[in-house]
């Protein structure tokens, strides 16, 4: 409330939002940044979707159709890199801006400066990532992955606009998530102890950490890489005693985490989320916190499951084995709790909710297979198919991206001041639910099956699931524009929402104003504990 | 949409449809193999399937009970209770008993993976963009054989120019041929990029990394042949180097193997001969479309700059000595191999001669293979 007196006591030049495109690039506003992020994200889940058609497109049917392998190849890696780096990490880092102030009561970001240019490097660095198509050559080849030496001695020679594309994005987000862990640490309203605060903060100070301690690692790898190219180095070149298995460890140091990166906030928005429409409040939320911070601590030590055929001693194997099998424990943990948060609640199911709930069953069945792919003897036989194509969507799209678009749904109100459109609501929410499970649940009978991934043709018993999982993506991918034509409907007009939006939320953001004032908690509060967090 | 039309649409979704239903395969499991291993790996498989199964019945029965139940449209009251640490440490433990049960016969299992030892047979399996090279190691080097095993499919097939025929890009020119009931073991490496070297049905897969070599073993028991596909992004044809094994009893081996050998002599002993032009070049175009024509490309032109054009210009319109060079020593840093090791003599030569005088590079000289066993062995 007092947002809004602070406001009527000042000249409204120093409060209220620049004129023009200008707001936009000079904005060091957290709420201004966030919908920045939260914009760019979605049109690189547009553009990486887009990329995914093409492979689903040619996947279509056995034989070249549309694209040569070279292209194919093009677009598998380019598709991967967009949506880890370039729609889903920044979507949460969107989240974090508009959120993590509003919800620990603290005025605005720590370093909002720093916020700026955090963001204002992404959009040069994914053009110049998305230019490299265009370039001699094509674009990076080599998998998101990029294993070495195809990334290095094969590459074409746009990689090193690759190389420079993925150092902008690890400063941008070192740089994020560096004002993350300083907000929350040091700016939250007297009495938000750090045990009273939501799951969704918690859940970003821990990935933020990750961050920190992983990002050098890619940026260390790339730069090795870069040395192999241009100066002459043999760091993973087999030739000059270099070691192309040693690229593969290095990377998923950083790409294990990263997972848990794209997931732990997920984890904090599903947390809000049930708790609001079961009206009871969140089952085990000391333990929740305990589970995330066990998932964080175990992602630094299993790595190398990802590299169960690369030859390793049978002790290293049965070490990773093991200690992977391991995270099934906190991430069993999590769901349980879940599972009791809607145990005799008053449950309704909006569009948000019915995100989340889908989050829950989906995640839980790309955990399942994800425990499958842990038992290394079984691994030789799923390792690089379609099972792994399917574990690792099963646990992105219905898991990061489902749980990205119910919390748009859920803040939306909040964020525009209107309610958005249930019935569309719901409608996109069923061609998603419907075209995710059509396109990936078959991926797992081809991978049982045999059929590798990356490949942009396959033998002819693979015939009919491709089919079947290509008409699922074009489903899918077409129903998200209903998803932006929802944003902008609800963003132009709708009714009018209330400061609690939903019967049932509890959380400090839910105590302003609908839309949110563009400045909230100018003045340290005493917090309401029973509102910190649901 | 007169009808006319509606029909034309109809022949073409039912051609769609029928180019499918033909090999229609809607096989939704792992497949049990014909090892020892493979039987036990996919015996795990199954067992994890089956925990993961009756987790997810528990808990999904739960929250659907609860989606169902405890709805507000039907007037449910919210309780009030939101912790319990009987039940947490409960949810705790019996995750960590089904764990371990797990890790059991799958240590057991990964511990018969990894004993490599008292092979019968030794081959070393090479990846190459994009062929896999057998060697059938012998400790007598006359009787050690090599050869390359590449796709046997029509790119016609592949460009829908021509009928997809069975085993479309599961068949190669060279099949690997090991004996029934033998142990083998496996030398896995690799000649420049990552691969990976796979075999379903034997439940063995290796990463072949250049620089190393790895093992994996097999007992196959029983004859037959056996498909798989490389299994590491590998480039641009790494969708078309599939793995095909022939398993046979021990005296069709060993008549096989004969054979190899005296192929072998055979070879050889062609390298002496002085062959005409003519000879040369329909050799050569044979080894050419069969070898350099992923890459160069049927017409020569290449795809450039990965893959140059050879079209009146460059090393094959220029001295006869450097373009020899890099078909044999390849070109370090480039997609462009050492051939000396996959092709014999007269290939060589065949091919040389071939992309000097074809697609109008009228160069007009050869290389007799002679020459080039002179050149390769002076090495």
């Amino acid at each position: 409330m007092s947002a809004i007196i602070e406001q009527s006591h000042h000249d409204d030049h120093h409060h209220g939002p620049a004129k023009g495109l200008m707001r936009w690039v000079f904005t060091t506003n957290h709420k201004d940044i966030g919908t920045l992020y939260l914009w760019f994200s979605f049109c690189m889940f547009l553009l990486g979707g887009s990329f995914a058609l093409v492979i689903r497109a040619e996947l279509f049917q056995p034989g070249l159709q549309l694209v040569q392998p070279e292209f194919f190849n093009q677009m598998t890696t380019m598709h991967g890199l967009i949506m880890v780096f370039g729609a889903v990490m920044p979507a949460f880092v969107g989240l974090a801006n508009w959120l993590i102030p509003m919800m620990i009561g603290a005025p605005d970001m720590a370093l909002p400066r720093m916020n700026n240019y955090s963001f204002w490097i992404l959009p040069f660095a994914f053009t110049m990532l998305a230019s490299t198509l265009l370039m001699e050559g094509g674009g990076p080849n080599f998998g998101w992955t990029f294993y070495a030496p195809l990334s290095t001695d094969y590459a074409p020679p746009s990689v090193t606009f690759f190389i420079f594309a993925v150092h902008l994005m690890g400063i941008s987000s070192i740089m994020g998530s560096i004002n993350v862990v300083v907000t929350i640490l040091n700016l939250r309203a007297p009495g938000m102890t750090l045990m009273k605060m939501p799951l969704f903060v918690w859940t970003w100070l821990i990935t933020a950490y990750l961050l920190i301690a992983v990002m050098p690692v890619l940026a260390g790898v790339v730069t090795m890489m870069l040395m192999d190219i241009h100066f002459g180095t043999s760091f993973f070149n087999a030739g000059g005693g270099g070691d192309p298995v040693l690229f593969q460890h290095v990377f998923w140091f950083f790409g294990h985490p990263e997972v848990y990166i794209m997931i732990l906030p997920a984890f904090g928005v599903v947390s809000a989320i049930i708790p609001t429409f079961a009206r009871k409040r969140l089952f085990g939320y000391a333990s929740m916190v305990y589970a995330t911070s066990s998932i964080a601590f175990l992602s630094f030590i299993v790595w190398a499951h990802h590299m169960f055929t690369v030859g390793m001693p049978l002790a290293g194997e049965l070490y990773f084995m093991y200690a992977t099998m391991l995270i099934a424990v906190p991430t069993g943990v999590k769901v349980f709790n879940w599972v009791a948060t809607m145990w005799q609640g008053s449950m309704t199911f909006e569009t948000p909710m019915l995100f989340a709930i889908a989050f829950v069953i989906l995640f839980t069945i790309g955990g399942l297979s994800g425990l499958m792919l842990s038992i290394a003897p079984a691994d030789f036989q799923y390792h690089d198919t379609y099972f792994v194509v399917a574990h690792f969507h099963y646990v992105l799209v219905p898991g990061s991206v489902f749980s990205i678009m119910a919390a748009v749904y859920y803040w939306l109100p909040k964020w525009t001041g209107h309610m958005y459109d249930e019935t569309l609501g719901k409608t996109h929410f069923w061609l998603s639910f419907v075209g995710v499970n059509v396109t990936f649940f078959p991926q797992h009978f081809i991978g049982l099956a045999g059929m590798p991934r990356r490949i942009p043709d396959y033998a002819l018993q693979f015939a009919d699931y491709n089919m079947v999982s290509s008409v699922g993506a074009f489903l899918f991918g077409f129903s998200q524009l209903l998803f932006l034509f929802i944003i902008i409907k609800c963003i132009r007009t709708g009714k009018k929402a209330t400061a609690q939006v939903w019967e049932g939320a509890h959380g400090l953001e839910w105590t302003v104003a609908s839309p949110a004032p563009y400045h909230t908690f100018t003045t340290p509060d005493e917090v309401d504990m029973k509102e910190a967090h649901g | 949409m007169d009808i006319a039309k509606q029909s034309k649409w109809l022949v073409a979704l039912s051609l769609l449809l029928s180019s499918s239903m033909v090999y229609a395969d809607w096989t939704v499991n792992m497949r049990q193999g014909v090892t020892q291993i493979s039987r036990e790996v996919y015996e795990l498989h199954m067992l994890i399937f089956w925990v993961c199964v009756a987790i997810g019945v528990v808990v999904f029965s739960v929250m659907i009970f609860s989606m169902l139940m405890h709805r507000k449209s039907i007037g449910a009251v919210p309780a009030d209770f939101h912790d319990n640490t009987k039940v947490e440490i409960l949810w705790t433990v019996i995750p960590v008993i089904i764990l371990v049960a797990m890790a059991v016969p799958a240590t057991r299992t990964l511990s018969d993976m990894y004993d490599t030892g008292n092979a019968e047979i030794d081959i070393e399996v090479r990846g190459l963009q994009w062929k896999w090279q057998y060697t059938y190691l012998n400790d007598d080097p006359a009787k050690e054989i090599s050869f390359v095993s590449s796709l046997l499919t029509d790119r016609d097939e592949v460009n829908n120019l021509a009928r997809k025929r069975e085993h479309y890009l599961l068949d190669v020119d060279n099949e690997m041929v090991i004996p029934v009931n033998t142990r083998v073991r496996f030398l896995v490496t690799s000649g420049d990029t990552l691969h990976a070297w796979w075999v379903p049905d034997f439940a063995v897969k290796r990463d072949a990394i250049p620089g190393f070599i790895h093992e994996a073993w097999t007992v196959v028991d029983k004859p037959g042949v056996y498909r798989g596909q490389c299994a590491e992004l590998c480039g641009k044809d790494h969708g078309f180097m599939p793995v095909v094994v022939r398993v046979v009893e021990r005296a069709e081996y060993d008549t096989w193997m004969a054979g190899k050998q005296a192929d072998a002599l055979a070879v050889y002993e062609t390298v002496g001969k002085e062959w005409t032009k003519e000879e040369l070049m329909v050799k050569g175009e044979e080894v050419y479309n069969r070898v350099c024509a992923a890459c160069h490309q049927v017409n020569g032109q290449g795809i450039p700059p990965a893959f140059p054009s050879l079209v009146g210009q460059g090393l094959a319109v220029g001295p006869i000595d450097a373009h020899l060079d890099i078909v044999l020593n390849g070109k370090a840093g480039s997609a462009m191999q050492s051939f000396k090791g996959q092709l014999n003599a007269a290939e060589i030569a065949a091919v040389v001669t071939y992309e000097r005088n074809a697609w109008g590079n009228d160069v007009g000289d050869l290389i007799q293979p002679r020459k080039v066993n002179e050149m390769m062995s002076g090495e």
